[in-house]
Parts: structure tokens; sequence; C-alpha cells
């Protein structure tokens, strides 16, 4: 099978486990974003594919081939660090040639892969120069393209964007989408930003506790997340979890809030575990604030914050429950009103008690 | 009086007493050993002024230049060994083991001892009879060397002896450059395919090349220097074959006492040290062109 296979991959430092028997695939030309906290484990994985950590137990495949006994070099990936990894006494173009003279390719085919990437990400004026003369952006530039002259089957990158100011970090952003559609490799990328993971990634994998805890198309990963982590990691603001009551009958399950407030959701009753305690989780843009009329229930505003095109307004039910929601940009509402909510059930997800994510059915 | 003046004095006044010392004892020395060295003067009293006279003397007496000769030979055939020795100690010794950090005090041990206990001890191991080199070499079947009274040997002799006395601080020098190397450098070699000696000469190498510039300038003009040494384990002998440039000033000062001629010398040995630590910056480039990531 071509592409990425991690099989029960487990590493331990002393006595902190830090993966616990991880499997993946990742097929060829995919993005994959590792997304999670730090200390979940997705930099020391990324690091046991690349060969500068070896697995405690499991297997890493590459197009068919088994690679975690390998050593970085003969494994057929490329990484780019987080601060770059120049060598900072080799010009540009030393540093792209220094991996491909180590694989013995000629000279020729040398200067003629080094030309051909410094022209994809114009940097062929820099070629000369040492990384010490180079710009943050540019060292990056040069980074990629010392990953890319060696047309691997696997690009790694390692926080690509964190040293990056922001508006550079967006067209990196935007750059880095185009390379993947000229190259033929897959790419991995870790990350804790997700908004890069969300635009990049074909598929996120959410690490969490030494453990994978969702891999799904960012939209999924979104709208369907797998447990409450999952919910509220990805997604800003976070959505709102509130302890809820399930109702008996129905084919799709209705909730009554702390504060009596009963929230008819589109999530199927009978999928649902045995137990009547569940939570109800709200994105912001599925609660609004309303006027009276329309409102579901009430609540007291502890902050708003103004977005311009919209505003966030975080507040608390009768029962103290915190909710955020979302109102105009030039909403009157201000801290310590009282205002009327009105919530969309319809979008509502329910988490059981031990977590796990319920959506609503058919979307 | 403005207030930008007096800011400027309260900032020399705390300056002053590094001033102080600075101007006493190195600055004015430096420019009394040149005044003195246009005189014949002895340690007791009064001199007369010869002008360039001492070093047209100096220029025209063959146990200078043998002296000269000497030192440039010892220094050479100390400086890259204990650069080679010291960088070779530092990677082997640079990681975070227990046994690691007793050698590097081990290795480092030495360079405390004061050259009275280091020709001591070089004393028992190169002396032919009783020496430790001795007993190796009878014990081999061979005929023990005169290390100290050969006058081929006795050069080769005191350059061992102020490696071993001197290749502590070196060590620690390339140590600490090492340790400046960004391990991620070395990940990236990994992963650009490059082996151990590829890695070495291609990454650790260019990156230790300021800390090897500046072991080889301290080096340079501290063995032009050598001294101790020489007197305590051969008294510049034998036959003058280990007697170095400042052992000849000493022993024209404070043997035959002629200050400004011994101050003639001097200010050769000086103007000879400026020149080879300039020469060396000069050839090795800008330390630092390359350095920033």
């Amino acid at each position: 099978m071509p592409g990425l296979q991690l099989r029960g991959v487990a590493k331990s430092f002393r006595n902190t486990e830090v993966l616990a028997g991880v499997d993946l695939d990742v097929a060829p030309r995919e993005f994959i974003a590792f997304l999670g906290p730090s200390g979940s484990g997705k930099s020391t994985l990324l690091r046991i594919i690349a060969g500068l950590e070896y697995a405690d137990a499991g297997e890493v495949i590459l197009d068919d081939r088994r690679i975690d006994g390998l050593s970085p070099g003969q494994r057929g990936v490329a990484m780019v660090f987080q601060h770059y990894a120049l060598y900072p006494h080799m010009t540009v173009r030393e540093n792209m040639a220094f991996g491909l003279r180590n694989a013995r390719v000629p000279q020729d085919a040398v200067d003629r892969l080094i030309e051909d990437a410094a022209r994809v990400l114009e940097i062929d004026p820099l070629l000369e120069r040492k990384p010490a003369q180079l710009s943050g952006g540019q060292r990056q530039r040069v980074a990629i393209g010392r990953a890319i002259v060696k047309s691997p089957k696997l690009f790694l990158l390692d926080e690509p964007l964190s040293n990056l100011d922001a508006a550079l970090r967006l067209r990196t952003r935007v750059e880095l989408a185009q390379l993947r559609e000229r190259v033929e490799s897959a790419f991995i990328m870790v990350t804790h930003d997700q908004a890069e993971a969300m635009t990049l990634a074909d598929r996120i994998v959410v690490f969490n506790d030494r453990r994978i805890q969702q891999v799904a198309a960012p939209m999924e990963i979104y709208a369907r997340p797998a447990n409450r982590f999952v919910a509220q990691f990805v997604g800003s603001p976070a959505m709102s979890i509130i302890p809820a009551t399930l109702a008996e009958g129905g084919t799709l399950a209705s909730v009554t809030l702390g504060d009596g407030t009963r929230i008819d959701t589109s999530v199927a009753r009978d999928g649902l575990p045995k137990a009547q305690a569940v939570e109800l989780g709200l994105r912001p843009e599925h609660v609004r604030v309303a006027p009276a009329g329309e409102a579901d229930t009430q609540a007291t505003v502890d902050l708003v914050e103004r977005l311009g095109e919209r505003s966030l307004v975080y507040a608390r039910l009768q029962d103290g429950q915190q909710v955020t929601a979302e109102a105009e940009g030039n909403t009157a509402a201000k801290v310590g009103d009282t205002v009327g909510l009105r919530i969309d059930g319809g979008a509502a997800h329910l988490f059981g008690p031990d977590g796990t994510g319920y959506h609503r059915t058919g979307a | 009086m403005s207030a930008g003046v007096q800011r400027r004095w309260q900032g020399l006044l705390f300056v002053a007493p590094f001033l102080l010392l600075y101007f006493v004892i190195l600055i004015y020395p430096l420019l009394k050993g040149a005044w003195l060295s246009l005189y014949r003067v002895d340690l007791f009293g009064g001199g007369t002024f010869v002008g360039l006279g001492n070093y047209v003397r100096l220029f025209a007496d063959p146990v200078f230049w043998q002296s000269m000769a000497n030192t440039l030979l010892v220094t050479l055939m100390i400086v890259p060994p204990l650069t080679v020795i010291a960088l070779a100690l530092a990677l082997a010794l640079n990681r975070a083991t227990r046994g690691a950090a007793i050698l590097r005090g081990v290795f480092f041990s030495s360079a405390v001892l004061s050259v009275t206990i280091v020709t001591l001890i070089w004393r028992f191991v190169l002396a032919p009879d009783a020496g430790l080199l001795g007993e190796l070499w009878t014990t081999a079947g061979w005929t023990p060397l005169p290390f100290l009274s050969d006058e081929s040997l006795v050069l080769p002799a005191l350059a061992v002896t102020t490696i071993w006395w001197s290749v502590g601080f070196p060590m620690l020098l390339f140590l600490a450059g090492l340790q400046q190397i960004p391990h991620d450098m070395y990940e990236a070699a990994a992963l650009d395919g490059a082996g151990r000696w590829t890695t070495f000469t291609k990454v650790t190498l260019p990156s230790l090349k300021r800390t090897t510039i500046l072991v080889m300038m301290l080096q340079t003009a501290g063995q032009l220097q050598l001294f101790g040494q020489s007197q305590l384990l051969t008294a510049g002998g034998p036959s003058g074959a280990s007697r170095t440039a400042v052992l000849f000033l000493f022993e024209s000062a404070f043997g035959r006492w002629e200050l400004g001629y011994a101050s003639a010398a001097a200010e050769v040995l000086f103007l000879l040290i400026v020149a080879v630590t300039l020469t060396q910056y000069a050839l090795t480039g800008r330390p630092g062109a390359d350095d920033a990531r």
C-alpha cells in the first residue's frame, strides 16, 4: 500500500508515556495536520517518522517499506524545522546542495534541482548569500527549498509558520497551499494553530493526552467532533458545554437545561447512551442574542467583544452556566445587562458521560 | 556645569579605578620598556642614551637569534598538536554523562598546577636513568633516551610538557563552542543523509571556526612567551638548545644586569607576537562574518 502507515507506535521518555499505540494511514499526496496542545505527543510522533526519535514499539511504513529502523537520511523524508536549522556557514546554494551531495547526486543534476526549486520559491537572487543575510521569511523559504530538492515522498513540517510575524504567516500559508499542489509528496505538518490546520490540511489529526482523538477532514472535525476535547479544542471561540438532562421519548433527542429551558436537538434519540445526564454543546454562531419575544432563555452579560462584523457575547444563564453567543456588530448589549438568547437546537451537539460526541443526523 | 558634562564626569568616576590600574600596570610599563630599550642601563641606577644601539647589538647577537629560533620552533611544536588534542578531548567529553564530567575535571586539573610542579613531574617522567620513559625504554630493551640533555630532543620534550600542562583551557573553550551549536543543525544533517565524518567536517568544524582561531591566537601569543618550563627543566641547555626568547631576556636583565638590552629584546618579541597574531587574524578571515543564524 503506498503512502505512510503507522502501526501501534508507542513511546515513553523514562517513565513518562508520550504516545500510546498510535495507528494512522496517510495517503500519497495527502496533507495531514497534527493538531493538539503542547505535550500531546504530536511533535514526538513527527520526530519518530523522521527518525530523530526511535519508537519503543510499533511500525512506520512508507511506500511498502518499513522505515522505523533506518537512519533519517535513508527514509525518503525531508523536514522543515521550526527554527529552520540552516547551516550558517554555507550559502543558500550550499545549504540546498548538502543533502544531494551526500546522496551522491551528480553535480549537473544538483545544479538543475537547485535552480528549479529556487525559481519556484523565488529565492534565486539569494543563492549566493548566507543565512545571516536573509530575513525570517527568506530563511523559511530556503528551509523549504532544502527539503524540496530532495524530492521526498513525505514532507515533515514542524510548526513551520510559528516563527513568522502575522502578515508573513498568512502569506506563507497561502504559499504552502500552492506548493503542495506542485509537488508529488505527502505532507505532515505539526501545529498548535487550528487556523493553519483548518486551511491547509486535507485531514486533521487531533492529539491529546498521548492519543489520537480524531482523524477527519477539517469541516468534519468542526461539525462532528468525536468527543468533548475535540469539540472544545477546535473552533474559536470554543464551543460552550452545558450540563443538561435528556428527556424521555421522541426520535430526536430533547434536553432540559439547568434553568429549565427545553432544547430540541436533531440528534437521533436511539443512538444515545442510557444515562439521563448529558452535556449540550453549542457553538457561538448557534446562540444569538435576540429580543425578548424570540428568545429561548435569558442570560447576564459578562463580557462583549466587538469584532466589527459581529460581536461575541460571553454570558451566564440563570443557573450560572457560561455560554458564548453572537450578536450584531453594533449590539447594544453591555456588561451586566440581561439579554435574551435564541438557541439553534437543530445545530446542537450532545456529549455522553464518557465525553463521546453525538451530532445531528444527516449533516 | 551642564548636566551632560556632569554625567560624563560621574561615568568617568566609575571607570577610574580600572583606568588607574590599567595605566599603572600596563600602559606605563609598556612605554617605560620602550624607553628603557634606548638606554644602556643596569639594575642599580642611571643610564646613558644609546639610541638604537641595543637593537644593533641584539641583531648581531647569535645567542639572541638562537633563542628566537628556539621560541618559534617550540611554538610550532606546541600550538597545532595542542589545538588538535584539545578539540579531540572536547569532542570525546561533550556529553552529559557522569564519566565525561569526571574526565573533563581530570584533563583540566593539570592546568591548575604551577609551572614548578609541572616541571618537577615531567623531570620524573623524562629523566633517562630513573624516569618513567627511561624505565619503559629499558623494559622494551632499548637504551633510554636523554630527553633533557640531547640538543635535538630537548625542544620536543619541552613541547610535550607544555601541551600536557596547557591542554585544559583550550579544551574548555572547545567544549563551550560545541555547546553553542544548536542541536537541530545535527538533526538537519542527519535528515540530509550526512554520515559522522561529513557531519564533523561540514557542520561541527565550521561552527567551531571562531573558537579555533581564538585558541590558536591565545596559544601562539602564550607559547611565544614560554619561560618557566625551559628555565626549570633545563635552564636553557644543553648549550642553549632550549633557551627561549623570554629566558634570554631574563638572563640579560637579571643575570647580566643589562636592563636596556633586555628591554630591546622584549620589544622585538612584543612586535613579533603582535605581528603573528594579526597575521593569523587576517588569514583566517574576520571571525563572526557568518555566525548569526
